[in-house]
């Protein structure tokens, strides 16, 4: 048997996948199996196939993905914690011809900035947000989330989430899309390679609305694991938010070319 | 000659933003600035000059809309009065840390909670010493009169983007509420995308091609890089304080007493002064127009002259009164005058706290 040498292997022929350019080289910060990762990198192929890179302006959140801005590799703001989608309406009003999106977690986007959402979504800002929903307050060390399942066991949760003193887990994605300023709204998951794909058609069409400067916002949630803060392995994690997470945040089209399903 | 108007101080500062070539007003209706958003929406700047005018949700979200506006190059306006002002502190510090540029004009009302509407001048420390989280400052002018509502909007503008700092504009509800006779100055062109990528490299508006992405932001983890990125704001404070001071100086040349003031109070003031030298009280007028960086050296100077006490006239408990006194050093009597919480002072009242609290006091 002749020997394989790897200079034989890495050739342009055998190239079967490339990282994007629109992400950059900086070692993620996030934990090993957590989605943000892939969902930045869903996005970043989204711009870059659509040819928008350097028409793209991206408000990153206060949360896990506060950084998102050293790995995406297109301009980019730091907004306060839940001010993106104002933060996101000031760029897009004054430069009506770009592309502007935002990205944030459920805390971010539905508890401290859920007016900023709730009225960036009623004005029809021609924006995409999205939203990427774990359940709990990632970077912080594991709060309950307004998205929270009941039950569900978090650091200021510890006995579980009780519904009668805590409240509801909140389905801000089923609400914006009651707004008529909504477009397209959906939810999804990225946790296998098949619903990574399903979740790119739809970040796709969301850009694509944007760019066809189709009526109204464009709102994506991510379903996704939080495994540390979940305190699970990533495999458990992602069986645990199959079994838990989607039965409550069910997947799929809500509203598309602006009517509800 | 510009074209000469009578006009609100509220509507004077809309009509110059309008003429500055301000891109996008956002705001929230609070007494006694609702005039400021009511005169654009009337306007109808977009076919003037193209401006953008949005009523936002909150402060919260006004302020945020000139981060993201403001973070790309566009010249970004709004205005509020004092609790309104309170909520946007959270979106100036971060201005103040991501160094966007914008102008926040701030028509005072009584305070502390929600106050009255009447016109104060307790927001001076809130102005001049950050008002938000972290080690920032902003200059902070403060008009005399409607017509300096207008004049101080294109001067706003250029220290806003020299300094790449958020600028406010203090004032209060008898200069916003009053009407004077306003020279407008003439329409200035909005700057064309081309230029703003040009002059603002910074500007986070689609990177360029083949360069490098841009990004804006206050966080850096790092707390030596956080120190660095300190130190050079701080050095920026530092270049505002020796090259941007203004103020006016009206009678001190002769003057035994010194009355500091700005704004409305300065307007009080001023009659005071002329009701003091009719019986023989030689007063002077030091009135600062920029509030921060303020007016050290001129008060040092009159200081050095042998001034034999200084008021400080504002309509507040006294809050700008500590700034004369950081200056002043003890070296002669300082001492506060104002009414407050929605009270205006009289010319009369001024003087005969002069009188008792410096002259004889
Ligand atoms: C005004 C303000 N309040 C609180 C915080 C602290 N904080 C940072 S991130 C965060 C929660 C983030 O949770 P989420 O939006 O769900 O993002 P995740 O980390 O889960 O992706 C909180 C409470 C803050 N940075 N600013
Ligand atoms: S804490 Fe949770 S959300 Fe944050 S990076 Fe880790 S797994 Fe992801
Ligand atoms: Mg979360």
């Amino acid at each position: 048997m002749s020997e394989i040498n790897i200079q034989d292997i890495i050739k342009p022929e055998n190239l079967v996948y490339e990282k994007t350019k629109l992400m950059t080289d900086k070692t993620l910060s996030y934990c090993p199996g957590c989605g943000h990762g892939t969902t930045h990198r869903l996005m970043m192929e989204v711009i870059e196939e659509l040819g928008q890179e350097n028409d793209t302006i991206g408000v990153a959140p206060v949360g896990c993905s506060v950084l998102a801005y050293e790995f995406m590799n297109v301009d980019m703001q730091e907004a306060a914690h839940g001010r993106a989608p104002a933060v996101a309406t000031g760029i897009k009003r004054l430069w009506p011809d770009k592309v502007v999106f935002t990205y944030q977690g459920d805390g971010d986007l539905a508890a401290i900035g859920t007016a900023e959402t709730i009225h960036a979504c009623n004005r029809g800002e021609q924006i995409v947000i999205i939203f990427i929903n774990n359940g709990i307050y990632g970077m912080t060390g594991g709060q309950m989330a307004p998205t929270t399942l009941p039950g569900m066991k978090t650091s200021t949760s510890p006995y579980g989430r009780e519904i009668e003193s805590m409240g509801n887990p909140l389905k801000i994605t089923e609400l914006i899309a009651q707004l008529p300023g909504t477009y397209y709204v959906t939810r999804h998951s990225v946790q296998t390679p098949a619903a990574a794909r399903k979740a790119k058609r739809a970040i796709k069409k969301a850009f694509q609305n944007q760019i066809d400067g189709k009526p109204g916002l464009s709102f994506v949630e991510v379903v996704s694991n939080c495994n540390s803060g979940w305190k699970m392995d990533p495999v458990q994690s992602n069986t645990w938010m199959e079994e838990n997470m989607f039965p409550y945040y069910q997947l799929g089209d809500i509203k598309v070319d602006g009517k509800l399903l | 000659m510009g074209e000469l108007k009578l006009m609100k101080g509220n509507e004077a500062l809309a009509e110059a933003a309008i003429r500055a070539g301000v891109d996008g007003y956002f705001g929230y209706p609070i007494t006694p600035q609702s005039e400021v958003i009511e005169y654009l929406m009337a306007e109808k700047p977009h076919e003037r000059t193209g401006m953008v005018v949005l009523q936002a949700e909150s402060e919260v979200a006004s302020i945020n809309m000139l981060y993201g506006g403001g973070g790309t190059g566009k010249k970004v306006m709004t205005s509020s009065s004092s609790p309104g002002i309170s909520l946007m502190q959270e979106g100036l510090s971060y201005m103040a840390g991501g160094e966007i540029p914008c102008v926040v004009a701030n028509i005072v009302r009584g305070g502390p909670g929600l106050g009255d509407i009447q016109p104060a001048q307790s927001d001076y420390f809130q102005s001049v010493k950050g008002g938000g989280h972290g080690d920032y400052r902003l200059p902070v002018l403060a008009p005399a009169s409607v017509q300096e509502m207008s004049d101080f909007v294109p001067i706003a503008y250029d220290l806003a983007f020299k300094y790449r700092t958020p600028v406010l504009i203090v004032s209060d509800g008898l200069i916003g509420q009053m009407m004077e006779k306003v020279e407008l100055f003439d329409q200035m062109p909005r700057l064309t995308d081309e230029e703003i990528n040009e002059k603002y490299p910074w500007a986070t508006n689609g990177k360029p091609v083949g360069k490098e992405k841009r990004v804006l932001t206050s966080l850096d983890l790092d707390p030596h890089k956080l120190e660095k990125h300190n130190f050079k704001l701080q050095a920026k404070y530092k270049k505002i304080e020796e090259e941007e001071v203004q103020f006016e100086l009206i009678d001190c040349e002769d003057a035994d007493y010194i009355i500091v003031a700005y704004g409305s109070s300065s307007r009080i003031a001023q009659k005071t002064v002329q009701l003091a030298r009719e019986e023989g009280i030689k007063v002077g007028l030091l009135r600062p127009i920029t509030l921060w960086p303020f007016p050290k050296k001129p008060i040092d100077d009159l200081v050095v002259k042998g001034v034999k006490g200084f008021l400080s006239v504002e309509m507040s408990a006294g809050q700008m009164v500590e700034d004369v006194k950081l200056t002043v050093r003890e070296r002669t009597k300082v001492e506060h005058f104002g009414r407050y919480g929605g009270v205006i002072h009289s010319p009369e009242e001024v003087l005969d706290a002069l009188k008792s609290k410096i002259i004889g006091g």
